[in-house]
């Protein structure tokens, strides 16, 4: 059963343009409408499209900031130097691993706030409040609070378990580990807010039909809920993808990169900001995009991810 | 019609105060203002800056824009401003060891050499051999930096060192300390410090870690110095210490207050650390989080060597005040800088911050001797630190040395030399990534 149904179709007629037969006054407010919009599509424009045609511009040069006179033009060079170099496919590694970690464990946990908040009776507003705080701290602040929590010398972690002073940075797969605690926790909430929107919309009549029908609770759960939910959670999963692969805020705070947690957002910002190299940057936040265009396809096109549902169409 | 005109109206009139709005954001800079726009990198710099505003009788007025904490923080903030020739910066506090980066790229303006003589005068050698890139003097220095080798008391015996009796080596620090159950704290953190470290450890080895001559060189030519007997005895001592007992936990993360921290702590025996950290005790023990007697306890010597023969090369610190080749008020700066880094002034900052002036006579004033018993100590240090690499590509040859030289026990003296030497100048011919 599927509630993904094609919306009805307009006929072929009513699609085909009419400009000959538009009044004036018609022409009048589509010209107006341009007029007023058209500002903000010309900002939308420069602010975004010019950044993005200028970094691929740069990323095709061998520039580096504080010598603007050793400008020079080197074609794909850079790119070439990227791609072989084993540090880009540790950090992609590394951009993966939590990629897949935290949208999982998000995956699993929204899942579970998303159902105590659609089925609570009681407090209900107070409870959603609750469960969205995490998500309403900026990223920094929260990814400070995780390091002091997980600090060896001021941190409650070590007390509350009992690890003396294990330095939880001083180790890859530890501070890879704080890392996805500071991630999971800050975004769960946007994950569950996400699926709550799905789940809202299985009409109940299908979870008494299949209660009648003697259905377990685990089976209404994988049966009726999941398949009603897939648009839903298939969306989720793609925003939170995009998002995690390009994560930065919190390792920067954590870890400043050190024990091969750098991820490659850090590797654009090493080369871009650090060592001002904005060619060799330009070019590392190019593939970056490329990558995150890519699993946006795969999402849409592989998993079939609907995402008007997300545009409120349905 | 009228309906419609309304609105077009309206439209077209946002437009405009939009436009102008974006516009007037860009400008904001007119010529005849006696505001400076000040970038400090430390709080006590706004109290001097008060004065010397008050002083001045009107003739100039600050804008104080504080940088942020790290030292790296700092360089990308100025690197970032002064690349879009921002207009609006005056003075700014300049770490020596980034001075000539900036310089090279021409964010700065060069002191003239009747400003040079002025602003040199009566400042220790360390605090002005980094002001200086290509006999230019482009920083007034504001302060110099050196580190000191603290430890505790009550810890010699046991330990069996005694720095106060002369100098001591990295070896012996390590092995006493391990022997009394007591810490050596260093720096281990990837950043800035490791760097310092690595300089020292370098430098004290009668190495370097670019060859000499490297400043005027471009990037793809420049030659590391990292593969030598100096690059080993780096990568050894470094190792050494990260493995033994007496490393800190988490040596690998220690910034200079971690290592504070680690010094003040029960087990606490040495440290290598600026000389801040004598006031910041007092902040401790006024906090009640260390006990009111706990600097009877605390010792000072020159900075440990690495061959017992060979005398240490301390590290070198300090902040420069450059002005900006873009600001319109060059002149009205040198003026407020001659306040700013006087005497007097660097007596206050010194007083308030804890960190040693650059100016020999300020270590005479009384009142110093009586805060910085250390103050002889100290100013010796300065006249013999050694600065960090003068480089244009600094950026890089910090972040390959940062990358090569951490975590500190997974370095080996036969592998890293060579592999942190390949890394350095395969980076600045921009061949590798770090």
């Amino acid at each position: 059963m599927s509630t993904v149904e094609a919306p009805p179709r307009e006929p072929a007629t009513a699609r085909r343009p009419r400009r000959l037969r538009l009044t004036d006054r018609a022409r009048h407010e589509r010209n107006l409408g341009w007029l007023l919009a058209g500002p903000a599509f010309i900002v939308m424009v420069a602010v975004t499209g010019y950044p993005i045609l200028n970094a691929v511009w740069l990323s095709l040069f061998d520039y580096r900031l504080t010598d603007p006179g050793g400008r020079e033009f080197v074609a794909l060079g850079n790119y070439v130097t990227i791609l072989g170099d084993g540090l880009f496919w540790q950090q992609f590694g590394i951009t993966s691993f939590i990629t897949v970690v935290t949208v999982a464990a998000e995956l699993v946990l929204g899942f579970g706030l998303a159902m105590v908040m659609h089925r609570a009776l009681y407090l209900r507003t107070a409870l959603r409040t609750a469960i969205l705080v995490p998500y309403g701290i900026i990223t920094v602040v929260s990814a400070y609070a995780w390091a002091y929590a997980f600090s060896n010398t001021y941190g409650f972690v070590n007390g509350l378990f009992g690890l003396g002073d294990f330095d939880w940075f001083g180790g890859t797969w530890s501070a890879l580990f704080t890392v996805c605690v500071a991630e999971i926790w800050k975004t769960t909430p946007f994950m569950s807010l996400l699926l709550l929107a799905g789940l809202a919309q299985i009409p109940d009549d299908y979870l008494e039909a299949a209660k009648v029908d003697g259905a377990t609770a685990w089976q209404r759960v994988k049966r009726v809920i999941l398949p009603n939910m897939k648009a839903a959670i298939m969306v989720a999963l793609l925003f939170r993808t995009l998002d995690a692969f390009r994560i930065f805020d919190s390792i920067f705070i954590m870890t400043a990169g050190a024990q091969g947690t750098e991820t490659l957002s850090f590797l654009a910002y090493r080369q871009t900001i650090s060592r001002v190299m904005v060619g060799l940057g330009s070019a590392v936040s190019v593939i970056l995009a490329i990558l995150v265009v890519l699993i946006a396809v795969m999402f849409v096109k592989v998993f079939k991810t609907d995402l008007s549902q997300q545009r409120g169409e349905r | 019609m009228v309906l419609e005109n309304k609105p077009r109206r309206w439209a077209c009139g946002s437009a405009l105060i939009l436009v102008a709005s974006i516009l007037s954001g860009c400008g904001g800079d007119d010529g005849g203002s006696t505001t400076l726009t000040y970038y400090i990198a430390d709080a006590a710099q706004e109290d001097v800056a008060t004065r010397c505003s008050a002083e001045s009788g009107g003739a100039y007025t600050f804008n104080i824009q504080r940088l942020p904490n790290t030292a790296a923080g700092g360089r990308e903030q100025l690197l970032r401003r002064l690349a879009a020739e921002d207009r609006s910066m005056d003075i700014v506090s300049v770490d020596p060891p980034f001075m000539a980066e900036f310089a090279n790229a021409g964010f700065l303006r060069a002191f003239t050499a009747a400003e040079r003589q002025e602003f040199s005068n009566g400042v220790l050698e360390g605090p002005l051999v980094q002001s200086t890139f290509r006999d230019t003097l482009w920083s007034a220095p504001l302060y110099g930096n050196t580190q000191l080798l603290w430890y505790r008391k009550s810890v010699l015996q046991k330990a069996g060192v005694d720095p106060s009796a002369g100098p001591v080596t990295w070896n012996q620090l390590i092995e006493g300390a391990s022997r009394a159950g007591v810490t050596v704290a260093a720096q281990g953190r990837r950043n800035e410090s490791l760097m310092v470290w690595v300089n020292a450890l370098v430098s004290s080895a009668g190495g370097s870690i670019l060859q000499p001559g490297s400043e005027n060189l471009p990037a793809d030519e420049v030659k590391g110095g990292l593969d030598t007997e100096a690059g080993a005895a780096a990568a050894r001592i470094m190792h050494d210490l990260a493995v033994s007992p007496a490393a800190p936990a988490g040596f690998s993360t220690a910034g200079e207050e971690d290592s504070r921290a680690a010094f003040q702590a029960p087990d606490g025996g040495f440290m290598v650390n600026w000389p801040y950290v004598w006031a910041a005790f007092d902040t401790s023990i006024e906090e009640g989080s260390l006990p009111a007697d706990f600097k009877d306890d605390v010792g000072w010597a020159a900075y440990p060597r690495v061959d017992a023969g060979t005398e240490s090369a301390a590290p070198s610190g300090g902040l420069g005040l450059s002005i900006s080749a873009f600001s319109g008020r060059q002149d009205l700066a040198v003026e407020a800088i001659r306040c700013l880094a006087s005497e007097k002034s660097q007596t206050e900052f010194m007083k308030k911050a804890g960190n040693p002036a650059a100016l020999a006579s300020v270590f005479d004033d009384p009142g110093i001797r009586e805060m910085f018993p250390m103050a002889d100590q100290i100013r010796e240090g300065l006249d013999a630190a050694t600065p960090r690499p003068v480089s244009p590509y600094y950026g890089d040859v910090t972040g390959s040395i940062q990358t090569a030289f951490h975590p500190p026990d997974a370095l080996s003296p036969e592998n890293t030399p060579r592999e942190s030497n390949d890394l350095l100048e395969d980076v600045l011919s921009n061949k590798r990534l770090i």
